[in-house]
């Protein structure tokens, strides 16, 4: 099949970008990824610089692999991040366009690479569990219901990628902080710190400058793990619930 | 900064006091228009003249009316600057990029700003219209009601909606208050962190059946006024 692709390319943070044009032979079987590589052979080839784009583990997990294909977040398909995309989902002669994650808090580094630092900073600012360490605790030592331990595991299954900053727009990084309060505070191990942890991701998370949520809900539809704006209710109550119902102010 | 800045500047705390003035002023939307539609009552204005003066000189609804005036200057002002800030997060907010997706939004939820801007020259009017008119000048005439003096506010009313330009300019308003209402309703309870398995459907559910029947009922006083006079 052939792609006509439109690809962003921008030197670095400074310097301004375009969408420049190719044409790439691809075969439906290819993932997305598969697909930029061939372009970037064929731009090696004729001694052009390749586009740069992150990827890491290529199955789904890594959250590295971020494009906005056609303007969607991780392209069309949902629930899956760009490297589980295959080209089957597009038709033979479509024109792509190929965008990074714009917020003012993910600076362009070069091409489609973004830096992505910020969220970093959030989970530093609280997003840990501290544990003492010594000998492996009996794994059923707290009994835990089932609907509390997948409602953690849902939220746990965030890979930090930055699709809900990039889908939304206002580039909020609501879902992100949520996904990693409610994965951490919801279990028992991480309760205990709940209450200075939300206070301070959110303060990081403001600090970074990420935009305000607005529920719109682009975040949750394009998050390639389907995280549930629930979470975001959930950081929500317990944010107002530790500034203003306990002695704690970060 | 203290704690209490600290927390009403932060975007939660900005949500909350978004969330919060919006639902009083959904509330109050309720109140004005179970009043209004006196209106249409069929007794030349009797029951709405009465209402519109014991509402101008209560003391209560005095102290209220002040309170929904800073809501609604409160809920413009942070709507306006959070429009901004948000602008200049994304780098251009829903066209920062060369293909605009719209599958994952609502047409409403992306253009509250836009909404919100409309009913602010709206209450502007609106206000004009009749409160500064009633309440800071010798118009309109008093009438008599057993002995009772009040402003014949009735005949005002009659008076703007016999033009069709106003009639026209209310009924579109209350479309773009319907739309507004349509996300705003349920946006309120998501920002006040009540999501819930059981209650959420029925939020959003009555979030669209507010959205649709408040406008309408307001939208129909000024139609009948229109189709009925003299």
């Amino acid at each position: 099949m052939k792609i006509h692709l439109k690809v962003w390319r921008q030197r670095n943070g400074e310097s301004k970008g375009y969408l420049e044009d190719h044409q790439v032979q691809a075969d439906e079987h290819m993932s997305f990824l598969e697909m930029m590589d061939v372009l970037n052979e064929n731009l090696v080839s004729k001694k052009e610089t390749p586009v740069a784009f992150e990827h890491d583990c290529r199955e789904g997990i890594c959250g590295s692999c971020n494009m906005v294909i056609n303007g969607q977040p991780h392209g069309p398909d949902s629930g899956t991040t760009t490297c589980q995309l295959h080209m089957r989902s597009f038709k033979d002669g479509d024109t792509i366009v190929v965008e990074p994650w714009r917020a003012v808090a993910f600076p362009v580094i070069k091409d489609l690479v973004v830096d992505r630092s910020s969220f970093d900073r959030i989970i530093q600012a609280g997003g840990y569990v501290s544990v003492n360490t010594g000998q492996a605790q009996d794994g059923n030592a707290i009994p835990i219901e089932k609907e509390r331990a997948s409602f953690a595991m849902n939220a746990a299954e965030c890979i930090g990628c930055g699709a809900c900053v990039a889908a939304c727009p206002n580039a909020s990084a609501m879902l992100f902080t949520a996904a990693k309060v409610a994965h951490l505070g919801t279990m028992p191990q991480g309760e205990v710190e709940q209450s200075t942890r939300v206070q301070s991701m959110v303060k990081q998370m403001d600090l970074e400058g990420f935009g305000m949520c607005s529920n719109t809900g682009a975040c949750e539809a394009e998050c390639p793990k389907e995280i549930s704006i629930t979470n975001i209710a959930l950081m929500n109550r317990q944010y107002a619930g530790s500034v203003l119902g306990s002695e704690k102010s970060v | 900064m203290s704690w209490l800045t600290n927390f009403l500047f932060s975007s939660i705390g900005r949500k909350l006091t978004m969330s919060l003035t919006g639902i009083f002023l959904i509330l109050f939307l309720t109140v004005h228009l179970l009043g209004n539609i006196q209106l249409l009552a069929g007794d030349g204005g009797e029951s709405f003249n009465l209402y519109a003066d014991f509402m101008g000189h209560n003391p209560l609804i005095q102290f209220i009316s002040i309170g929904n005036f800073f809501f609604i200057f409160l809920h413009a002002v942070l709507g306006i600057l959070l429009y901004f800030q948000n602008k200049a997060a994304s780098g251009g907010g829903n066209s920062r990029y060369a293909v605009k997706s719209t599958k994952t939004t609502t047409y409403s939820s992306r253009n509250m700003a836009w909404f919100g801007t409309v009913i602010l020259v709206f209450i502007l009017i609106h206000l004009f219209q009749f409160w500064f008119k009633v309440k800071f000048t010798n118009f309109p005439e008093m009438i008599t009601y057993d002995g009772v003096q009040v402003k014949d506010v009735y005949t005002l009313v009659a008076a703007t909606f016999s033009s069709i330009p106003f009639v026209i300019f209310y009924v579109a308003s209350m479309i773009v208050i319907g739309l507004h209402l349509s996300h705003g309703f349920q946006s309120a309870f998501q920002s006040l962190g009540l999501n819930h398995k059981k209650y959420t459907p029925i939020i959003k559910g009555l979030g669209t059946a507010y959205s649709i029947l408040i406008p309408l009922g307001y939208a129909i006083i000024p139609i009948v006024f229109y189709l009925t006079k003299a």
